[in-house]
């Protein structure tokens, strides 16, 4: 079966934060300790919705070095596909869960003299982790962290009174904005910046560093991106030799798995490449929506990233 | 010889570009002998940059450092050698910020421990551009008592510490800035190739 192994665990808590997050606790239904992972990692949560599989990246928040439970917030997304209603409405303490092992696609870069970390509402999630990392081995960070007000601020209070020198919050709707061209122009060589949080951020953040001279290989970000519902499309399979039907609310990829295939994937958020598929032939147009491929690649016609990108036409042959 | 076309060799080996102005707040030059020229040459395409560039230059003989001066950067400093200018490097990278520039460029050596010092300092080393002009002569290490020999331009070589002779390989250490030299004669001793100018 393609993604990270699996690990099969118990609910042991889950705490509303706010009117939007909520906290999920995870331990290991068989007893034991959990892998130990590194801050920024995400885990692969598996959803059994009245029969639809849902597999949804989290980032794993908890101390990277405590093996005893792994703990995920989930932001409420009314509008989504339904991953985090289903988190929200239906799990209960208790129930019994599939995840994944840990994967890292948004790793600290320890040759870093400082970590500058910049959140963005639910974005905050990884860096309570890499705070967390970076506490133990005494590294140098500062966080700049935006949220819409102090009631949808989650974590806020804990990072403030943790930790008040590197903390820095913002609430847009108190018109407090990061002053991010002077924070960047400040920081001691050997700085790297990290960013989470919605992709106008990101793009914010990439842009202005970029013009600063920072070093692309200075400039990390991660924005797992939700599959979007589309026009539903038809996709044939040549090596299984399959026609499959994509719905309007499903992700080819979740297709795929639908029709029995066995698809290789990790991130399902269009980030870390390992669900690129070749395209054998295809007469429409692709909504191409991940990370991962270039521009060229997009341009090509011959590869698509089947977790987070669609298609739009008469025929679309996969090489898979 | 301004600049060397050197042959497609090992991952380990150092591959060098060209000198191209960047975006920055600040810049910081690096060069030694000949590597005057590709200064000159980014002087020239960006002209704006010299307020806020620091030019380090180890002449080693060569008779650009008035041309370099003239060029009225930030600040300039000429030194006799590697070892005189370090201190000033170090000061320069402690007290950099984020936006900093760094070029270096020159012979191997110099373009070698500079960028060893950057990497210290927490600049990542593949966003420091490099540049070489000049001697082809390496930085050498012997593998055997540890000891570096500058400006080797023969292969092979006789380390200056143990008298061991070296066989001159591609084999580089970005922490050590310097490739490895490894005894050619250790089945046979005295049955030395003859020596040869490096690219000869």
């Amino acid at each position: 079966m393609s993604g990270a192994e699996k690990i099969a665990v118990t609910v042991t808590d889950i705490v509303a934060l706010n009117e939007l997050v909520t906290r999920f606790e995870f331990k290991r239904s068989k007893g034991g300790l959990l892998p130990t992972f590194s801050g920024g990692a995400h885990t692969v949560v598996r959803m059994n919705d009245a029969g639809v599989t849902r597999l949804n990246p989290y980032s794993l928040m908890s101390d990277p070095m405590d093996q005893r439970a792994y703990t995920i917030s989930v932001r409420r997304d009314d509008a989504g596909r339904g991953g985090s209603l289903f988190m929200h409405n239906k799990v209960k303490v208790g129930d019994a869960m599939t995840i994944s092992y840990p994967v890292n696609l948004f790793s600290l870069d320890l040759r870093a003299r400082k970590h500058l970390f910049l959140a963005g509402g639910i974005g905050i999630t990884p860096f309570l982790a890499q705070i967390k990392q970076l506490a133990r081995i005494g590294g140098r960070w500062e966080l700049h962290y935006a949220s819409r007000n102090a009631a949808l601020g989650s974590y806020v209070d804990t990072l403030t009174g943790r930790y008040p020198n590197q903390t820095h919050i913002y609430f847009d709707d108190d018109k407090q904005v990061i002053d991010l061209a002077h924070l960047l122009d400040g920081q001691p060589l050997g700085t790297h910046v990290y960013v989470c949080g919605p992709k106008g951020m990101i793009d914010w953040v990439c842009n202005t560093a970029a013009a600063a001279g920072w070093p692309r290989e200075t400039v990390h970000y991660e924005e797992f991106l939700a599959p979007r519902p589309g026009k539903p499309f038809e996709v044939k399979l040549a090596v299984s030799n399959k026609v499959i039907q994509v719905g309007e609310n499903e992700s080819l990829l979740e297709a795929i798995e639908r029709a029995g295939v066995d698809a290789p994937y990790l991130c399902r958020g269009g980030a870390c490449g390992q669900c690129e598929t070749d395209v054998i032939g295809y007469d429409g147009q692709f909504l191409h929506r991940d990370h991962w491929l270039d521009d060229a690649d997009h341009a090509s016609g011959k590869k698509i990233m089947p977790c987070v990108s669609r298609f739009e036409g008469k025929t679309l042959v996969l090489d898979r | 010889m301004s600049s060397f076309a050197f042959p497609t060799s090992i991952k380990s080996r150092p591959v060098y570009g060209t000198l191209a102005p960047r975006d920055g707040s600040a810049h910081l030059m690096i060069a030694d002998a000949d590597g005057a020229g590709a200064i000159l040459a980014v002087a020239k395409a960006a002209p704006t940059l010299l307020p806020m560039t620091h030019i380090i230059y180890i002449p080693r003989d060569a008779p650009h450092t008035d041309a370099l001066r003239s060029l009225k950067p930030a600040k300039f400093y000429s030194g006799p050698s590697y070892a005189a200018a370090l201190p000033r490097i170090r000061k320069a990278l402690a007290d950099a910020r984020m936006g900093l520039q760094v070029y270096l460029t020159g012979t191997e050596g110099l373009i070698g421990q500079a960028m060893n010092e950057a990497m210290q300092a927490g600049f990542p080393h593949n966003a420091i551009q490099t540049e070489h002009r000049g001697s082809v002569a390496r930085r050498m290490q012997c593998v055997h008592c540890k000891g570096i020999t500058e400006d080797v331009d023969t292969d092979p070589f006789v380390c200056v510490h143990c008298g061991l002779n070296l066989f001159v390989r591609d084999h580089y250490s970005r922490r050590l800035a310097a490739y490895q030299g490894v005894c050619i004669d250790a089945e046979t001793p005295g049955q030395v190739p003859p020596r040869k100018a490096l690219y000869s």
